[in-house]
């Protein structure tokens, strides 16, 4: 988040997008639903489905799936057109108006409801609305990134932020809630195949020296490496023969899971480290059992870059270890000597090789978490991104066109998927299914559908049915449900029993590498 | 004495901004007065009136939860008249229902007949879930005052347990209505209000469903503000008393928004979640998985010991004999196909200085940048 999540309250506006915000991030939308219901707040809702925050919202526009860019290229074409954007902003802050202008000149009203199936008075008058609000707050989430076109749907929503002076102001921003607990930490400690911690590219000479120094080696690979949703696929050819996996269980999680099973069949090594014997763990050939968040202390840096202390409060079962201390082991005994005191002492690395962390330290954090970046231990943290001045000099304007999704519906496939989370699980459910009170509130999958398709497709409330795409097929029970839209069904990923990851195109989007989980074509019958 | 923006609370000036209610001031210069309704972030009611005090002028007494200060305002705090209000307040709260701990008081025979309607309505001979951990009875013990004033009044409606997280006891709440304030306005789910009338009014869901049938969604800020007994988790009630228990500060392993919460563990385990008050970003709040969904750390299913593969079915194995196995395999494999055939996928649910590691293992060890984590799926 370019914004911290208590200036959500703050906001004049706040645009939700792609994002089921009461279910997926509960606390959050309470801070939502505060100041739309007490602070006179405006919420606009985007999204494909009726989730429960477009009940709080002033207007719901509901666009066909991915053609996120087109309404929101449509909302600055109305933006522009009727001069409603940030003059002065733009011309001391932005680069590239003058192309953006151009880009979205094509995407009147009319068109983009002819793309999106929003009309075109709604999205009219939800780009004025935009556009008045003196700060206005987008929030999204994995509806938007989760696209062959993630990275333009981001880019657009920074545009829309931008050109109405939005970005490095209280109550405004970009706002991505991120879905795990420390997604944003992974992606800042160098969890990615092209930079060490702190965004450092490893492709850079200099920053690879320096960190070969600091850790005391010769020869840092100079070449970005392997893209999660490119790793399988070359374990499927042959070119990645082992991998180390840690709290993470591929098996449900990832798009095209038949493929996926093949992939890892080829693998020569598999190691899971986790907390139970996951779908991943149970065909690895050695299994390490890890200590769970309430057996360890370290950081974990939340969705508005807030790094917080997690602190042990029980011992491991059995021989379980943090997972620190088996990395450190495993470094040890393939020859290259790996030890600290505690999670302490790694922190204490990490800052003096991070700019970011630089001033991060667990005193500092002991009673509340700080905002990177911190660039030393006087600095106060970094609560709000861009003030003044954007961290690389100006806000780049991205000119993007509207390309539409990977998949689309036809004749044998008449029904668009979209997939996503339920309030009651989280993510492949190896945590929560081990929940007795969890698992009465949300036992089992379904697919929640419009009532007039079920009628069309002749199936009832609770009946099982048969949802097949190009490259599987599983049953789930029938929800018929408010919440959807005809033409669109919606999948839990949560459950292995009936993994909506069997049906879902593993199509990439050719930045980011996300594959598009928001959109494929399926067909449903009434199970046999 | 009438200088702008001065009140004097039991003989001492303070300034105040104006819109602060006595209460507010009160807080700030850390003078106590009792709250039971009052809840940060809402609109006070002053439905209790147990934060009454005495400000001279005035006909009667004032909430200080509810009443702004003004310019010259006089207010006592503890007068004989307020503490006297607040006294008959608990003997009425106290007679309202089965508050039966300690302070019901010491006639031996009342209490075996108090104590046997409890245990039938419900359905344990225990004292009070929250006996201990009480506002009611703290304030009782202050005032100095027990359950006797008053003839009984039993509570009309039945304990309410069909859903797995939260027992309702209608028998032992105070109608503070925080609950509901908790619910609309810190939450905003909508779910619970006040119904009836009277002497029969209730806590209730829309059409005075169960919760699970409501639109509830176990959030659980009702059980955290409750200050009596009425709302208990159902996995605590009885089973853990707060005196057995330890208090550890960490932060929630679900989503990304970083929840502060205290797990609450009594031998090894955790037994119970609450959120941190006061404190960003959740200042309290949480998440039916945050403050429920804790079952997973003590699973049977755990892990406990490394595990090796042989002949397709998993045995188990020392530390030593794993890593060795696990250094062998991946050092085999990079001196055979080089350190590009192998891959790691660090995690989104582990800690900073644990990714930070299997970076460097990847980088600095197997001289490979393929790494990378779930943040896509």
């Amino acid at each position: 988040m370019t914004n911290t999540i208590g200036c959500i309250e703050k906001a004049d506006l706040i645009l939700v997008t792609g994002s089921n915000t009461t279910e997926n991030h509960p606390v959050i939308s309470a801070f939502i639903k505060r100041a739309v219901s007490f602070k006179g707040t405006k919420l606009i809702v985007v999204d494909p489905r009726r989730v429960k925050i477009a009940s709080f919202a002033h207007q719901w526009l509901r666009p066909n799936l991915g053609t996120d860019v087109a309404w929101i290229n449509g909302m600055m074409n109305v933006i522009i057109r009727e001069e409603r954007y940030a003059r002065e902003y733009i011309e001391s802050r932005t680069v590239g108006f003058e192309e953006l202008k151009k880009a979205v000149a094509d995407y009147t009203p009319e068109r983009v409801a002819e793309i999106t199936g929003i009309p075109a008075k709604q999205l009219v008058d939800a780009a004025r609305m935009y556009a008045e609000a003196k700060a206005g707050s987008i929030v999204y989430c994995m509806g938007i990134t989760q696209h062959t076109t993630g990275t333009d749907n981001v880019k657009s929503l920074a545009n829309l932020a931008m050109l109405c002076g939005n970005v490095g102001i209280a109550g405004g921003g970009v706002n991505p809630l991120r879905g795990q607990n420390n997604v944003q930490g992974a992606c800042d400690m160098g969890g990615l195949p092209d930079v060490f911690s702190g965004y450092q590219k490893v492709a850079d000479p200099q920053l690879r020296e320096r960190m070969a120094a600091a850790w005391g080696v010769t020869g840092l690979p100079d070449k970005p490496g392997l893209q999660v949703t490119a790793m399988i696929p070359k374990a499927h050819s042959g070119e990645v023969k082992a991998l180390y996996i840690i709290g993470e269980n591929p098996l449900v999680s990832d798009p095209d899971l038949n493929h996926a099973q093949q992939s890892f069949e080829h693998l020569e090594f598999l190691v899971v480290q986790d907390i139970f014997l996951t779908e991943t763990a149970r065909i690895a050939d050695v299994v390490l059992p890890a200590a769970c968040f309430a057996e360890k202390d370290g950081t974990f840096s939340n969705t508005e870059r807030r790094v917080q202390r997690v602190r042990k409060a029980v011992d491991a079962p059995g021989q379980a270890r943090q997972d620190w201390q088996i990395i450190c082991d495993l470094a040890t005994r393939m020859g290259y000597p790996m030890a600290y005191e505690s999670s302490e002492a790694i922190m204490a690395e990490i800052a003096t090789v991070t700019p970011s962390y630089a001033g991060i330290s667990y005193p500092r954090i002991e009673h509340q978490g700080l905002h990177w970046p911190c660039p030393n231990p006087e600095h106060p943290g970094t609560p709000i991104l861009h003030i003044g001045q954007f961290s690389s000099g100006k806000g780049v304007f991205n000119a993007i066109a509207f390309i539409p999704p990977a998949e689309a519906v036809d004749a044998e496939y008449p029904l668009y998927l979209t997939t996503g989370r339920v309030l009651y699980h989280y993510h492949t459910g190896t945590m929560t299914m081990k929940s007795e009170g969890l698992m009465d509130r949300a036992p089992e999958s379904f697919v929640e559908i419009a009532r007039q398709d079920a009628i069309a497709h002749g199936l009832d409330e609770g009946a099982m049915a048969t949802i097949a795409s190009r490259r599987g097929s599983i049953q789930a029970r029938v929800q018929i449900s408010a919440k959807a839209v005809p033409g669109t069904v919606f999948i839990p990923f949560h459950y292995a029993q009936a993994a909506a990851n069997t049906l879902t195109n593993a199509a990439l989007d050719p930045i980011s590498g996300i594959p598009e989980f928001k959109v494929c074509a399926v067909r449903l019958s009434k199970a046999a | 004495m009438s200088e702008p923006n001065t009140i004097t609370i039991n003989g001492n000036a303070f300034t105040f901004e104006p819109g602060e209610t006595i209460l507010d001031i009160a807080k700030r210069q850390s003078i106590d007065i009792p709250t039971l309704c009052h809840l940060k972030g809402a609109t006070p009611t002053g439905v209790c009136r147990i934060c009454v005090v005495e400000v001279r002028g005035a006909d009667k007494l004032l909430p200080a939860c509810a009443t702004p200060a003004t310019a010259g305002m006089l207010v006592q705090t503890e007068s004989p008249q307020v503490v006297a209000a607040r006294r008959l307040i608990l003997q009425m709260m106290l007679a309202s229902g089965n508050h039966n701990c300690a302070v019901r008081g010491s006639d031996g025979r009342d209490w075996t007949h108090f104590q046997m309607g409890v245990q039938q309505d419900d359905q344990s001979g225990e004292l009070c879930p929250v006996w201990g951990d009480c506002r009611l009875q703290d304030l009782a013990y202050r005032y100095q005052v027990d359950g006797h004033a008053f003839p009984r009044s039993p509570s009309p409606y039945p304990m309410e347990t069909v859903n797995p997280f939260i027992v309702r006891d209608f028998a032992r709440c105070i109608q503070c209505g925080r609950c509901v304030q908790a619910c609309n306005e810190i939450q905003v789910n909508n779910a619970i209000n006040f119904g009836y009338k009277g002497a029969f009014t209730k806590i209730v869901a829309a059409g005075d469903r169960p919760l699970r049938d409501s639109d509830c969604v176990f959030c659980g800020e009702c059980v955290q503000v409750c200050p009596v007994g009425a709302l208990v988790e159902k996995d605590v009630r009885y089973r853990v008393r707060q005196w057995e228990t330890e208090q550890v500060r960490t932060t929630c392993s679900y989503c990304g928004v970083g929840c502060q919460l205290n797990l609450h563990v009594k031998d090894n385990r955790v037994v119970k979640v609450s959120g941190v008050e006061g404190v960003a970003p959740n200042y309290g709040s949480l998440c039916v998985k945050g403050r429920f969904g804790y079952d997973f750390v003590n699973s049977p299913e755990r892990l406990k010991t490394p595990l090796i593969k042989e002949n397709g079915q998993f045995r188990e194995a020392s530390w030593d004999e794993a890593l060795d196995l696990v250094a062998a395999r991946l050092g085999k494999i990079k001196t055979d196909h080089g350190p590009d055939s192998i891959g790691v996928l660090t995690s989104a649910r582990v800690t900073n200085e644990e990714n930070y590691l299997a970076s460097k293992f990847t980088r600095a060890v197997l001289k490979t940048n393929n790494i990378d984590h779930c943040a896509r799926l």
